[in-house]
């Protein structure tokens, strides 16, 4: 009965079926206990739920053959294949023997079939050792937990859990053995991160103080339906006296994560099996088309346009024959079966459809099974390089999308994040100003600096130390890794580059954020006194009672500020000694403030006399502490013997594993550090609590409701915690509202970005020196941003208890609100966070991943525009595109703008501008400027030398972009964006960043790739022609949305230069080379027509005629196709400008369909004529003349391969030999088989005869070397005169591997024209594509919404900016014409290509190459390109240095 | 190697099983070997001028020789052709053409004369040959029943509905059914040496082993073990333009029926629609004697088969063969005019090396 209920398509999100389910009303959903008497009565509350049973399988043993063939059906070609194969049951036109003709569509279909029984066997395999895993399950009957299999869990049951035990369900916890109910779960099989999270027990049972008892537990469960939404979840339990409470995703316990940390708890089924949210999220693979793909259908087309023209030709030219004999029926026009006679169009009209049938050959069948074959290779070698593998995290790449990978080997423009994709996600703090005074750490640049070198220093040994060391040392890694795992079970992140990373195994134990640079901060000096000095006088300040408004407020402000730091967060400490063991600090516990009279009850005077805690009253120094806490303080001998007291206070139930009482302080302090470590959510937490650290100003003790800091001399401070309102981005800052445990005062502390901190501090006219302090900190602020570093401010809030009673109020029916309660709870944190106290600012370092530059200097030089889209502020952005090369500082160009005119204004004069630099350049400044570049050797600017326009930046702001977009101002930021070098978005939301990509695919008709590793990149991944997901630290929603996941940025320099290549021009070969194979064969039966009255008669045999696709020739192809290697890897990364030629699709151009069908056609004019003249006017039969132009055609099509394969392999060499012997063992034995079978053919004896006959081998000699003769010489000629680039690439493969290397390292490429002449931004002037209409209502509305936020937040932030637009000198109104003609102006001298075509290899050779050296010029793109290797020197320099090769490329 | 690789559970998100204990302790890392990196040993031809220069000069000096030598084995070969189809007035068969009826009663006969001014010294094959028909039409390929042929009982007297129209006749089943058969080809041709004295001596013609061998004792059979053929074709009809039935195709019981060689060699449908067929075999007598000996013959045809219905041609054509069959010297021709352009563009990539290639080899730059 469970089957009815189950999801049958994986495909479709089983939570839209659900609809219908019983049980669920509306959105909610009803868990009850099961009940063991219920349960057998058949009236089990919980059965309409799905059972814990997982199938993931498509078919079932009787579903499988209809659901696969339907399946299989959807396919167009697969109809008509079929279609064909039936027409040959209808008599009158049938070609072939009908079951026979069966056999090609039968056996594709059963391969694919065959490919997805096997694809669902696994999947069958896997959910069935999932199913029978094992979990403890409370039963009624017995009394107690007994193990049952994971697929007999059923909603409501009791599941108890032990550590490192994976959750079989979704589970409301009730019950943990943790003493403050809680339960730790790690949830990186979910969604990648690896920080432990902390999941509630339910409130009603978190005062149980005794085991849970799930026989006294009667309440009701009310939540919502299934959905895939892993951070939500809502509910109420319903206790049987009628109270309600809410439950929230802190309650629940998600199938598939981890327990951690917790000896047991005790939970209720409440989603199982293909309900979990974690199945909820289980799509299936991606299929996209590819471009290729896209291309191959329309040459698909036309080979059934040939088709129809072919058979119309036959069926015409049989109406001509037939007519031509008139009445006189001649004998061997055989009557129909009937003994009618056919007139000669009806037989015209029944040839047609026979003819398709002979001619089905032509649309090759094949062709679809053996794309899909060799991508599935394709995969599989990406997956296994080991250069695209990650050692520290132990994660390769994974290709998600299965059927894009040769678009890799096309893309025009590169979308990429900043945050995590190009930088390491791995912040580091590097300065902080507070109060005003910035400290600079220089000691601490200083370290970041060191181990840079160190990396540096370790990663050359490697290189210089051979390959057999690494090797070792890579295995001893790696065993060393297994048994580091095995213990934790747990990996460690990526850190920052290989020496770290195994320093960081050995020292740390895999947490997250916690590599030694992150960690080890050297505190600035200046500022380590202050805290000191501070701290010291809040101590004696304590001890003497007085009042802490005493303090200097600057000082004050330097302990508000660290303690912001410590608290402000949601990290949670643990021991790395016993890993993933929470350090406890607990004294006291406390529920956090529920109710408004528990909020009156607990701040009502009487409470605070009654104080409850003997430890609390007797630490009570101040009058008003009231519930937080003062516990040890070391240095002073009274508060030693209150610690004393209270580890032996038999009051304190709960566990307590408090510090060892330790007289040394410093001795402590060593201590704790060695051994604290912290889990952060995001790294900018985490940044900061170690920052705090090295200030001594530790986080020592997290729980829901208290924080624990230690501080030098006064030791540990709890505070209690009130309220975490957390980050959220359109916030973008967090608070925490905490009792200060000092003042007593409930203080609120927020850190976030400081756009928006600056907007909400108090206004500056409370005191002059809070004026002095913002506007000190803002300058600063704009300095660290101007360093690339990540800024936060950090800033504080006294509420006084009116305040916080009437906030707390309204905050806690935002809380308990079922309807809309995330929007309530915003508004309340907005009300909260106004008129803060600003206390300081931070500046964190992301540092950029390792080869990063590397990485876009290479992909540039392949021809790649790459644009950042980021929601970093402007100067961050800008500064990390500075250290990646992406902008060359000298030449930005950033219009901001505040409106919808003014954005056009500026677009227009940008483009003025641009038009005008490229003028000014292209005029007689030309000669300095091409000097200029050849000085600096800008590695990314040699790309364009001849039009120096491209190197400008443009820098566009979130909000400019958001007028930019607008449909009518669209084409004018694109023409503007494509003659800028590199475009840079900051500020930009997810959504723009979508908007961006979906604009220059659809209207630049390009191949985009967007590149990101955060939830805020999804949008842009899923737009994007190919999306890739960085499998980085801020979890798994981009790799989840991506095609292909990286574990760094940099693999995508061999994804795309190497693998993209490679696939692209593999599989644009096989493809041309399957429609050359095609129509050669089916050329041969169409030139038999001429000779044969155009009857439909076909002298190879049907057997063949079949076969031959799939069988004969099918295996050669898929090798190549698989294997082939056109460069060599090496070359392809040394020389991206070999990349362009996937670009521009050069492998697979329209004309060369049109070229391989002609040279199809030849070849098999000579396969068909050359045995005709051989046996013209002989005794020879039908099928013994097809037979050797079966086996011609054979050999040609092997050799014709031959010539296109680049790469001979054994596997080649095998492939085309089991091809052959193939062919001749199959028609040996199909000849000798049968005497009278096989009509009409009836080949018996015919292969055994023709081998006897010195004829047939003549035969097969001379002509496959005629029909090749054309295209070999073809090949030489080109590979000589005319080489492509990828041809060089060859040829410097052929040299032998030193000298390669030396030309390779050495390459200084010098280059030449660019992809195309004409200056992008003159296609203003025609009229783009228009066919996105989709993208203009999304833009409308965006239009909208910012206008109206503009109003109240543009002011004075952002001015009307042009900074060199009017320094430098252009023209306004510039006749367009002009453009074009300066295209040709002489400024490019000897890289024009023009002028490099201009057939004269010295002027190709001749840039300043004053030393004698050698020089390999690779061709233009376009036209006629001359290479050659030119060697100035002569012998005589011969020996003198070996170094001194220098390839010159001339693109 | 698909199977290890491709990781159906990867791709489909398994996201609970990804994390169970046994496989996430084994690292993900490849191997390092050859096939798995891509690296396997390979041969990489570039193909430019210099590289496939050998290639052109070889082909050409290996073909330009068999060519020769085909050539000169296909002159040596001796084949006279008369045409007696007698579309021409003047043509001592021109009467008889003008029958383009099946079944005419009255038999014609036309002797056509000839002189060979050479001899022919060894065995002699004599073909008869047809133009513009088009034995290789795709309705009448079909348009036979093997298992008829081979003797199949059954089949005898229910003819395949391949045979159809030609399966019956008279609601009685032909043998041998269809097209193919009906359409035999049925003029007897002999042929005379006429003596410088004036007398007609025969020339004797070898009606046997003309089919393959593989055809008469293989593929085609007569139906039961019966020697008495007109028992075993009790029942059956001749096909519609016979004048005979099938077994009075000959007084020789071993060519009889359906393994008369004439009829075999008819039955195996012709590539083109212009094709000989052999007839005869003239044997060499003895050592001495040519076969053919120069002189005057005489060609007597009893002319039976219609073709000018068709525009057809008949032809007889005396001939003697080698070692690669008959005379056709256009293989020896394709040879050697691939080998010398083969040949000739080796001397142009030889320029275009010379010219533009010479320093890309890698020999210069090796230093």
């Amino acid at each position: 009965k469970e089957k009815l209920n189950k999801p049958k398509k994986k495909s479709f999100p089983p939570s839209r079926q659900k609809s219908t389910r019983h049980g669920c009303k509306r959105d909610i959903c009803l868990v009850q206990p099961k009940d063991e008497s219920a349960a057998k009565g058949e009236e089990s509350p919980n059965r309409h739920y799905a059972n814990n049973k997982i199938k993931t399988t498509k078919y079932t043993l009787l579903s499988f053959l209809p659901k696969n063939l339907f399946e299989q059906f959807h396919r167009f070609a697969n109809v008509y294949f079929v279609f064909i194969a039936l027409l040959n049951f209808v008599p009158v036109v049938n070609a072939f023997q009908p079951e026979l003709a069966l056999a090609p569509v039968v056996f594709i279909l059963s391969v694919t079939a065959i490919k997805d029984l096997w694809e669902d066997y696994r999947r069958h395999r896997s959910d069935k050792e999932i199913n029978h895993m094992d979990c403890l399950v409370y039963s009624r009957a017995e009394r107690r937990y007994v193990e049952i299999y994971w697929k007999e869990l059923r909603v409501g049951d009791f599941v108890r859990l032990r550590c490192n035990e994976i959750l079989p369900a979704d589970v409301l916890l009730l019950s943990s053995s943790d003493p403050d109910r809680l339960c730790h779960i790690e949830t990186a099989t979910l969604d990648g991160e690896t920080n432990l999270k902390q999941r509630q027990v339910v409130r009603s049972f978190y005062d149980l103080d005794c085991d849970f008892n799930p026989l006294k537990y009667t309440s009701v469960i009310e939540c919502e339906k299934p959905n895939n939404d892993l951070n939500r979840f809502r509910g109420y339990i319903i206790h049987r006296n009628g109270r309600r409470d809410a439950l929230y995703k802190d309650n629940l316990l998600l199938r598939g994560c981890t327990i951690r940390n917790t000896e047991e708890a005790v939970g209720i089924v409440i989603y199982a099996g293909h309900e979990t949210k974690a199945m909820l999220n289980n799509n299936g693979p991606r299929y996209k088309r590819s471009k290729l793909e896209r291309q191959m259908n329309v040459d698909v087309f036309w080979c059934v346009i040939i088709l129809l023209i072919m058979c119309l030709f036959t069926a015409v030219g049989h109406g001509l024959w037939m007519f031509q004999y008139g009445d006189k029926r001649p004998v061997f026009d055989v009557l129909s079966p009937e003994g009618t006679d056919l007139s000669p169009i009806m037989s015209a009209i029944y040839l047609f459809l026979t003819m398709i049938i002979v001619f089905q050959v032509l649309i090759p069948i094949s062709l679809f099974v053996s794309i899909e074959i060799v991508k599935i290779c394709q995969v599989y070698f990406i997956h296994n390089d080991l250069e695209l593998y990650e050692e520290e995290t132990d994660s390769h790449l994974q290709c998600r999308a299965l059927n894009i990978t040769e678009d890799l080997g096309q893309m025009q423009y590169i979308f990429s994040d900043k945050t995590g994709t190009l930088t390491e996600n791995k912040m580091v703090f590097r300065r902080c100003t507070v109060a005003g005074v910035e400290y600079s750490h220089d000691a601490n640049a200083r370290r970041l600096a060191m181990y840079q070198e160190v990396d540096s220093e370790e990663e050359e040994c490697v290189s210089h130390g051979g390959t057999l060391p690494r090797r070792d040392s890579v295995t001893s890694h790696t065993s060393a890794r297994v048994v580091l795992r095995s213990q934790s079970t747990k990996s460690h992140r990526r850190t920052g580059s290989r020496a770290e990373a195994k320093r960081a195994s050995i020292l740390s134990k895999h947490t997250a954020f916690s590599s030694p640079m992150e960690k080890d901060i050297t505190p600035d000096p200046q500022l380590l006194d202050k805290v000191n000095e501070c701290s010291s006088k809040m101590d004696f300040m304590r001890f003497h009672s007085q009042s802490l408004s005493t303090l200097s407020s600057d000082l004050c402000d330097i302990i508000d500020f660290f303690v912001a730091l410590t608290i402000c967060n949601t990290v949670v400490v643990s021991s790395p000694n016993q890993p993933r063991q929470k350090v406890r600090m607990r004294f006291e516990l406390k529920s956090p403030v529920k109710t408004i009279e528990d909020f009156i009850k607990r701040f009502t005077p009487s409470r605070l006399t009654s104080s409850n805690n003997s430890s609390s009253s007797s630490l009570n120094r101040s009058n008003n502490r009231g519930c937080s806490s003062l516990i040890s303080s070391p240095s002073a001998d009274s508060t030693l013997t209150k610690l004393d007291e209270e580890k032996t206070a038999p009051d304190l139930q709960h566990d307590f594993t408090p510090v060892p009482p330790c007289f040394d302080p410093a001795k402590s302090w060593r201590l704790e550090e060695g051994e604290l470590r912290y889990e952060a959510e995001s790294p900018d937490e985490a940044a900061l609590v170690y920052a705090a650290r090295a200030y001594k100003c530790s986080l020592v003790g997290r729980l829901p409701d208290q924080v624990t800091v230690e501080l030098p001399h006064l030791g540990k401070l709890s505070f209690e915690l009130l309220h975490t309102l957390g980050f959220d981005s359109t916030r973008k800052r967090m608070s925490v509202v905490v009792r200060h445990p000092l003042t007593d005062q409930i203080t609120v502390y927020t850190k976030g970005a400081d756009s928006v901190i600056m907007d909400i501090i108090r206004p500056p006219d409370t005191g002059k020196r809070q004026k002095k302090i913002i506007c000190r900190t803002q300058n600063y602020l704009n300095q660290y941003a101007a360093d690339g570093l990540r800024t936060l401010c950090i800033a504080k809030k006294v509420l006084s208890k009116e305040e916080y009673a009437c906030w707390l109020q309204r905050h806690l029916q935002a809380e308990t609100a079922i309807q809309g309660r995330e929007e309530l709870l915003f508004e309340s944190a907005l009300r909260l966070e106004t008129n803060l106290h600003l206390l300081g600012a931070t500046g964190i370092e992301d540092r950029l991943q390792d080869g990063v530059p590397e990485t876009i200097a290479s992909l540039r030089k392949a021809g790649l525009q790459i644009w950042v889209l980021t929601g970093d502020k402007q100067e961050t952005a800008v500064n990390i595109a500075y250290a990646c090369k992406l902008l060359d500082p000298r030449r930005i160009h950033s219009p901001l703008s505040l409106n919808q005119e003014a954005c056009a204004l500026l677009l227009d004069e940008s483009l003025h501008y641009i038009q005008a630099k490229f003028l000014c350049s292209s005029s007689d400044q030309a000669a300095k400027m091409y000097l200029t570049n050849n000085i600096n050797n800008m590695a990314a600017a040699d790309l364009y030398p001849s039009l120096p326009v491209h190197r400008l930046g443009l820098v566009i702001d979130g909000r400019t972009l958001a007028y930019a977009l607008d449909r009518s101002l669209e084409d004018k930021f694109l023409a503007v964006a494509r003659s800028c070098r590199s475009v840079l978005c900051c500020r930009s939301t997810p959504l723009q960043k979508s908007m961006v990509v979906k604009l220059v695919r659809n209207k630049l008709k390009v191949m985009t790739l967007a590149i990101g590793d955060g939830a805020n990149d999804v949008s842009m991944i899923q737009v994007a022609d190919v999306g890739v997901g960085i499998s980085g630290q801020e979890g798994m929603q981009a790799v989840m949305a991506s095609d292909f996941a990286l574990p760094r940025f940099s693999y995508l320099q061999k994804l795309l230069l190497v693998h993209g290549h490679w696939c692209y021009s593999r599989l644009a070969n096989m493809i041309l080379y399957f429609f050359y194979k095609n129509a050669m064969f089916v050329a041969l039966i169409f030139w038999y027509q001429f000779y044969c009255g155009f009857s439909g008669s076909a002298m190879i045999d049907q057997w063949y005629l079949i076969f031959f696709n799939l069988m004969f020739s099918a295996f050669p192809q898929l090798i190549t196709g698989t294997l082939d290697k056109d460069v060599s890897a090496e070359t392809l990364q040394h020389l991206p400008q070999l990349y362009r030629s996937g670009q521009n699709s050069e492998e697979y151009k329209p004309y060369m369909f049109w070229m391989n069908m002609i040279d199809a056609f030849y070849q098999s004019l000579v396969c068909f004529f050359i045995p005709y003249f051989a046996y013209a006017d002989s005794g020879v039969d039908l099928f013994t003349w097809g037979t050797p132009i079966t086996t011609i055609a054979l050999f040609t099509i092997l050799l014709h391969l031959g010539v296109e394969t680049k790469t001979w392999t054994w596997m080649n060499w095998l492939s085309i030999c089991f091809s052959v012997a193939l062919f001749f063992t199959v028609a040996l034995c199909y000849n000798a088989s049968c005497p009278t079978c096989y009509s009409p053919s009836n080949p018996y004896w015919t292969i055994q005869r023709l081998l006897q006959d010195p004829l047939f081998y003549f035969l097969c000699i001379i002509t496959p070397c005629s029909a090749l003769l054309p295209r070999y010489f073809y090949r030489a000629c080109q590979g000589t005169l005319f080489p492509s680039a990828v041809q060089v690439g060859r040829q410097l493969d052929k040299l032998p591997p030193e000298t390669r290397r030396n030309i390779l390292s050495l390459s200084r490429v010098t280059t030449g024209s660019p992809l195309s002449l004409q200056p992008h931004f003159l296609s203003t002037n025609k009229p783009l594509p228009k066919d996105n209409e989709g993208t203009n209502n999304i833009s409308q509305t965006y239009k909208k919404e910012d206008a109206g936020k503009d109003k109240d937040t543009s002011k004075d932030m952002y001015s009307f900016v042009n900074s060199e637009g009017d320094t430098l000198p252009y023209t306004k109104d510039l006749p367009r014409g002009e453009l074009n003609i300066s295209c040709k102006t002489p400024e490019a001298l000897n890289t024009s290509p023009e002028v490099s075509h201009g057939l004269s290899p010295s002027l190709v050779t001749s840039p300043p190459l004053l030393s004698p050296t050698d020089s390999v010029v690779l061709p233009p793109e376009h036209g006629p390109p001359c290479v050659r290797y030119k060697r100035s020197s002569e012998e005589g320099i011969q020996g003198q240095d070996r170094t001194e090769h220098k390839i010159q490329v001339a693109l | 190697m698909m199977a290890s690789g491709y990781n159906a559970k990867d791709e489909d998100g398994h996201i609970a099983v990804a994390g169970l204990g046994g496989g996430a302790l084994r690292s993900r890392k490849p191997e390092n070997t050859a096939f798995k990196q891509q690296r396997l040993p390979a041969w990489q031809p570039v193909l430019t001028a210099g590289s496939v220069l050998p290639a052109f000069f070889i082909i050409g000096l290996v073909f330009i020789p068999i060519g020769i030598g085909l050539y000169v084995t296909s002159s040596n070969i001796r084949e006279f052709e008369i045409d007696y189809t007698g579309v021409d007035v003047s043509s001592p068969c021109f009467n008889c053409s003008q029958n383009f009826n099946w079944n005419s009663t009255k038999p014609c006969t036309c002797s056509i004369p000839f002189y060979l001014d050479q001899s022919y010294e060894s065995n002699v094959f004599m073909y008869y040959g047809l133009s513009n028909f088009y034995q290789n039409h795709r309705r009448y390929v079909k348009s036979r029943d093997d298992s008829q042929l081979n003797g199949d009982p059954t089949e005898l007297t229910k003819p395949s509905k391949e045979c159809e129209p030609y399966a019956f006749h008279e609601h009685k089943p032909i043998a041998p059914c269809g097209a193919i058969a009906n359409s035999m080809f049925n003029d007897s041709l002999e042929l005379f040496y006429i003596d410088p004295n004036g007398t007609k001596v025969p020339v004797p013609l070898s009606s046997t082993g003309i089919a393959w061998w593989t055809d008469k004792h293989v593929k085609f059979r007569n139906p039961g073990g019966n020697p008495n053929l007109t028992a075993a074709f009790q029942g059956t009809v001749k096909p519609v333009n016979w004048r005979r039935p099938v077994y009075e195709l000959d007084s020789d019981p071993e060519n009889n029926g359906f393994i008369n060689e004439d009829f075999i060699v008819w039955m195996r449908t012709a590539a083109l629609p212009t094709f000989r067929k052999l007839y005869r075999v003239i044997q060499k007598r003895n050592g001495l004697m040519p076969t053919l000996p120069r002189g005057n013959y005489s060609l007597d045809v009893h002319y039976n088969y219609p073709v000018r219905s068709f525009e057809g041609r008949k032809r007889v054509i005396l001939s003697s063969i080698s070692w690669m069959g008959g005379k056709n010297p256009f293989l020896g021709i394709a040879y050697v005019s691939v080998g010398s352009v083969c040949f000739f563009l080796g001397v142009v990539l030889l320029f275009i090396h010379h010219k533009y290639g010479n320093r890309s080899s890698s020999a210069d730059m090796s230093h």
